[in-house]
């Protein structure tokens, strides 16, 4: 991960829906948060699970707030939404 | 992508589904310059230490939690023995130190203190003595602070006096506390081999060899290592069974580990060490006795209990100490009856006893753990239970402890009930065949060869 860049993962997690992914790259663009990856698939018939890798060195906002910014953008929908520190990844799946 | 989804996925399963959280971040604090005879100066010193280093600890905990999607669940600070920095032998002097150390983390947000600890594994000074007298005044009257005494040690033996003398002050912290079902005992742990870096509640007290301060960690997850046992099936043997639990156990100490060092880096304070303790909660899932139903047993108690157990604790250790090299503390795995689901069940259903619990305590992390017995136990055989679990690990090396609740008006079978993270428990039967003049001997039993073990 370059010096420059402060990278979270989003996950987003639910029933499928039309719209998820624009809402919440919306969402992201809105609040100058760069995505750098996406992956979304459809686990068994109807859970939609999205993760998603950005970059937040250009917004202000702090993780909760990015969450909140989030979750406003698809209320009304059942899905959970967590965003976290990459580092988390990093620290429990490398050696 | 850097990570796959199913990593990913795998990591907020752990923590929405399986429970797994950061159970404790500790601030070990010491109290070496609070020292002072006037025991009113001892009690703003301790006081203006804690304020002064401990304010931003749960604030600072909270960010951090937010920050990794964690989950903190007690913030917590453990203190150098208050025996060495109260210089006075009255009880009056150690109860207003606890209060004000009570009052002040309270304000700050602290869940539990750790530190009002006595040493007297080969005998007692005019100080502790005045200090353990205090106790059942301390345990009744302050929310917070949590005791513990070391009765032996494999180097000294095992302070015969000291058990008989802790068993009657847990019997009147029970009779004081009688109201709320003795919850004062939970506050009260007796240790073998304690560990000087423990950041776990009630027994942690930070050690004279500890630096100024640190942050200690204490991480659990028995719900994410159960998921995992689940997931291999009834089929896989014991190897495959132990090299799950090490890759799972491998993954809870790293994010212990992050945030151990995020935390410490946060406040500008030393990162101390991290204990990888499998630590139970009431929460449905969040349970050790359920791992080893997962393993094959009906319910924990079961002939092959003591096996799995061994299995567990060890797995957990080694899985552990690849992932990190700050690991401490106790590091294992607790069996706590009042505070797991699982054993709550088999205790009520009269699966597991005193006795195999206390032959379970040889190979596991800590003790006879957060079990109540009858009220009217009496004082002799309360002795008797605490210096045989004593014996377990001045004989073996380890730490062992003992915290125990005489329920005040309560028979075999009636529920005790603490709530939050203490839970509830059932009355256990205790062993009506008597001790009394083994434990009037008193004395001290001396310590044990450490060769030639066979």
């Amino acid at each position: 991960m370059g010096k420059n860049k402060k990278c979270i993962v989003v996950t987003v997690i639910g029933k499928d829906d039309i719209g998820i992914v624009a809402k919440v790259a919306t969402a992201m663009a809105e609040n100058s948060i760069n995505i750098i990856d996406i992956n979304q698939k459809i686990l068994g018939d109807e859970i939609f699970a999205m993760t998603l890798l950005a970059d937040r060195v250009k917004s202000d906002l702090s993780l909760p707030e990015i969450t909140d910014k989030i979750k406003a953008s698809i209320k009304g929908m059942s899905l959970e939404v967590t965003v976290q520190d990459t580092e988390v990844f990093q620290y429990m799946h490398r050696v | 992508m850097k990570f796959s989804s199913e990593e990913i996925l795998e990591t907020i399963g752990m923590i929405a589904e399986d429970k797994l959280d950061i159970r404790t971040v500790t601030l070990g604090l010491s109290l070496l310059d609070c020292s002072d005879p006037d025991p009113a100066a001892c009690a703003l010193k301790v006081r203006n230490k804690i304020l002064a280093k401990a304010a931003n600890l749960s604030k600072g905990a909270d960010f951090i939690a937010n920050e990794y999607g964690l989950p903190i669940v007690n913030k917590r600070i453990s203190l150098t023995p208050i025996s060495q920095i109260v210089p006075i032998a009255e009880p009056s002097a150690f109860i207003e130190v606890a209060q004000a150390v009570d009052k002040a983390a309270a304000e700050i947000g602290v869940d539990f203190v750790g530190g009002y600890t006595a040493m007297i594994q080969k005998g007692v000074t005019s100080i502790d003595k005045a200090m353990i007298e205090a106790m059942p005044e301390v345990l009744s009257t302050t929310d917070r602070f949590c005791a513990s005494v070391i009765l032996a040690t494999t180097k000294a033996g095992i302070n015969m006096d000291g058990c008989y003398t802790m068993s009657k002050v847990i019997k009147d912290t029970a009779e004081r506390t009688a109201d709320r079902d003795g919850i004062g005992c939970a506050k009260l742990v007796l240790f073998c081999n304690p560990v000087e870096d423990n950041p776990f509640m009630a027994g942690g007290f930070y050690g004279a060899g500890e630096s100024e301060s640190s942050i200690l960690v204490g991480v659990s997850g028995p719900g994410a290592v159960r998921r995992a046992l689940e997931k291999l099936g009834p089929e896989a043997d014991m190897g495959e069974v132990a090299e799950t639990i090490k890759k799972c156990a491998f993954k809870i100490t790293r994010a212990g580990e992050l945030v151990g060092k995020k935390l410490a880096a946060h406040l500008g304070v030393a990162f101390g060490n991290l204990d990888l303790s499998l630590a139970p909660t009431p929460a449905e899932g969040d349970s050790v006795g359920q791992i080893l139903e997962t393993m094959g047993l009906a319910m924990p108690g079961a002939p092959g209990s003591t096996a799995a157990l061994m299995m567990l604790n060890d797995a957990v250790k080694k899985g552990g100490l690849f992932a990190s090299s700050s690991v401490g503390g106790l590091s294992g795995a607790f069996i706590p009856v009042s505070e797991d689901a699982s054993m709550i069940e088999a205790a009520k259903a009269g699966a597991i006893t005193l006795e195999k619990l206390e032959a379970m305590t040889s190979v596991c992390s800590v003790g006879l753990d957060m079990i109540a017995i009858p009220g009217d136990t009496s004082s002799e055989t309360l002795a008797a239970i605490i210096a045989d679990e004593m014996a377990i690990g001045c004989a073996n090396n380890k730490t062992t402890a003992v915290r125990i609740i005489p329920a005040p008006n309560k028979k075999i079978g009636e529920f005790v009930h603490f709530g939050g993270l203490l839970g509830k428990a059932p009355i256990m039967p205790v062993s009506q065949v008597s001790a009394d003049t083994f434990i009037k001997r008193g004395g001290r039993i001396p310590a044990p060869l450490q060769s030639l073990k066979n």
